[in-house]
């Protein structure tokens, strides 16, 4: 496999067993240097074994990979000096401080005694944490907890992000400002790779997708692409009046060919293959005085793609899940 | 990349994000933390531990004060004779049999950081490998030396009055730790290999309590009977008592404390590397 500049991560036929269980089965991937990149599957799909083997933590047994030019297995030290991990995967220390573990993690990369603690009030700061900064971490709420995970895997600056699962178990309030972290991370030319069960978290924040399942790769593409792979989207039209849906709903057959009457009365929807028919038919309706309050070009969410693509939906795997992350 | 509408509420966690920017733009970019460096931020985790959950040292320093008092007074006239006599003859049996119930801790501790996240952080980082396990051992070593201290200190406040003074205690507590840091290596091994902390905490003692109460701690080895008192005198840690005892009142002998250094090799040569590969690859 040559190496490529533009990739931070190529991997190539990767494959590892647990016992009799094939984890990761073959998996190719090719993620682009400073973009996010989603790794989506449910649990026990092989999303975690893949990221284990990427960060060092695992040997492939079939395959290989490289992470920003350096092999996995035979220069595991060069690509450890250059990623860092976050998440499920590697926590922080429960019986520390945060403003120790920070420190803890600064020395380890490096850095001096003063060093380190100037860099851990900085952190600290930045994440909003100061005020808990003396406090043991076993004490902190689930937020604040992938708060410090994301500050602890840069406290130097990595060249690629391992975030798995970084907003599981948070309440909304929490996941959307671990989000905005990330945004900021990726708008500052960091490469993320980021695996997630949440289909929405993918199509939140990354700009390409792999779909695992069962240990295989089985769509790869932007949110849209596999959006749009699974079937066109739909054009919503909320109505300011809904005495004026049978106009509209002829308009829009005209213009769009199908109609759909939804439940609430000032609402109507149609299937679209292009969205500049779309807008050409929302100009009519306006055109012809059907006053529009709202409306959306929908694309089949990424729930659907997966059902799509598998053929089961993402949590009825959850039960069958084998991720036993040794 | 759209980030939603701006509300109020919203607006707070942009300045956040600002602070975040700017924060990984500041990042230094430090060369390599050195063997040294990460051994000895591991062994200050170590003793950061000691300060956060003083409980666990308490565990372990609860059974042998109970024990000097116990063995003292209840049995000390019984076995020999007078209680003054078995307690100096005791203390520094009391001080190994403290010290090496602590290393049990040592492997419960790599246990119970295994259960959690923070070891594969670890694990990725591009530090000396084995670094993690060696310096929670030197961090453990505080422990070792607190457990040692809480007995001299006890045995002092009973009248313990050592012949070779200050100097000969603090060489015996030296022993005591260097044996203790090659034994812990074998409980790190049983750490890393066991599945949960409470596992390695009954294998550990099953292990280490036998060893102790096998070896002449307690008792003279010539009232044993005679298979009994073949095992106790090859015990590595009758070897240790005597030794301590010897460098307590400046009576030592140097072929006992060779035999305890070299044990402590011997442990550290064998399972140190053990515990190493068992740590990367678990």
């Amino acid at each position: 496999m040559a190496a490529s500049p533009n990739l931070a991560v190529e991997a190539s036929g990767l494959g590892k067993s647990f016992g009799d269980v094939r984890a990761v089965d073959g998996v190719d991937l090719g993620v682009r240097r400073g973009s996010v990149y989603g790794v989506l599957g449910p649990n026990g799909a092989g999303k975690t074994t893949t990221i284990r083997i990427l960060a060092t933590l695992l040997r492939p047994d079939a395959g290989s990979a490289r992470v920003l030019g350096h092999d996995v297995v035979t220069e595991a030290d060069a690509v450890r000096g250059l990623i860092s991990l976050t998440g499920q995967l590697a926590s922080v220390d429960d019986d520390l401080t945060g403003w120790e573990n920070l420190v803890l993690i600064g020395r380890l990369v490096g850095l001096g005694r003063s060093g380190a603690k100037a860099r851990a009030g900085e952190l600290l700061e930045a994440f909003g944490l100061e005020e808990a900064a003396g406090r043991l971490v076993k004490n902190y709420s689930g937020g604040m907890r992938r708060r410090l995970d994301i500050a602890a895997s840069i406290v130097i600056t990595p060249e690629l992000m391992f975030l798995d699962e970084p907003t599981t178990g948070l309440d909304p309030r929490s996941r959307n400002l671990v989000w905005d972290i990330i945004r900021a991370l990726a708008g500052e030319g960091a490469t993320i790779l980021l695996c997630t069960q949440y289909l929405e978290e993918a199509d939140q924040l990354a700009e390409g997708i792999a779909v695992i399942d069962r240990g295989r790769v089985i769509a790869e593409g932007t949110p849209g692409q596999l959006k749009a792979s699974v079937g066109s989207g739909a054009l919503q039209v909320r109505l300011l009046d809904p005495e004026q849906r049978p106009q509209a709903e002829r308009l829009l057959s005209d213009e769009l060919g199908s109609v759909h009457l939804e439940p609430d009365p000032a609402l109507l929807s149609s299937p679209i293959s292009d969205s500049e028919r779309a807008a050409e038919a929302v100009a009519a309706l306006t055109r012809s005085g059907v006053g529009v309050a709202a409306f959306s070009l929908g694309q089949p969410s990424l729930d659907e793609v997966f059902l799509a693509l598998t053929g089961h939906s993402a949590e009825e795997q959850d039960a069958a899940a084998e991720e036993q992350a040794a | 990349m759209s980030t939603g509408p701006a509300t109020p509420e919203r607006s707070a966690e942009q300045i956040e994000t600002q602070a975040v920017r700017r924060a990984l733009t500041s990042a230094p970019r430090p060369p390599r933390a050195s063997a040294l460096a990460a051994t000895l931020a591991f062994a200050w985790r170590g003793m950061l531990k000691v300060k956060h959950v003083p409980e666990q040292l308490l565990d372990v320093t609860i059974t042998p004060v109970m024990f000097v008092l116990m063995f003292t007074y209840l049995f000390g006239g019984a076995i020999a004779g007078s209680t003054g006599e078995y307690r100096d003859y005791i203390l520094p049996g009391i001080l190994v049999m403290s010290v090496l119930f602590t290393t049990v801790y040592s492997g419960i501790s790599i246990n119970t950081d295994l259960t959690k996240g923070v070891v594969h952080r670890f694990r990725s980082l591009p530090i000396w490998r084995p670094a993690p396990l060696v310096g929670a051992l030197l961090g453990d070593t505080m422990r070792y030396l607190l457990a040692g201290l809480v007995i001299i200190v006890l045995g002092l406040i009973l009248g313990f009055r050592p012949g070779a003074g200050p100097l000969g205690v603090i060489a015996a507590l030296a022993l005591v730790i260097i044996f203790s840091f090659g034994l812990s290596w074998v409980f790190t091994t049983l750490g890393l290999l066991l599945r949960s902390p409470n596992a390695v905490m009954n294998a550990g003692f099953m292990a280490i309590f036998p060893l102790t109460f096998l070896s002449n701690v307690f008792v003279e080895p010539e009232t044993l009977p005679s298979g009994l008192e073949a095992f106790v005198e090859i015990n590595p840690i009758s070897i240790l008592a005597t030794a301590s005892r010897g460098l307590m009142e400046g009576n030592a002998e140097a072929s006992d404390i060779l035999i305890v250094l070299a044990v402590a090799a011997a442990l550290t040569a064998i399972f140190a590397p053990i515990t190493t590969r068992l740590y990367r690859t678990r």
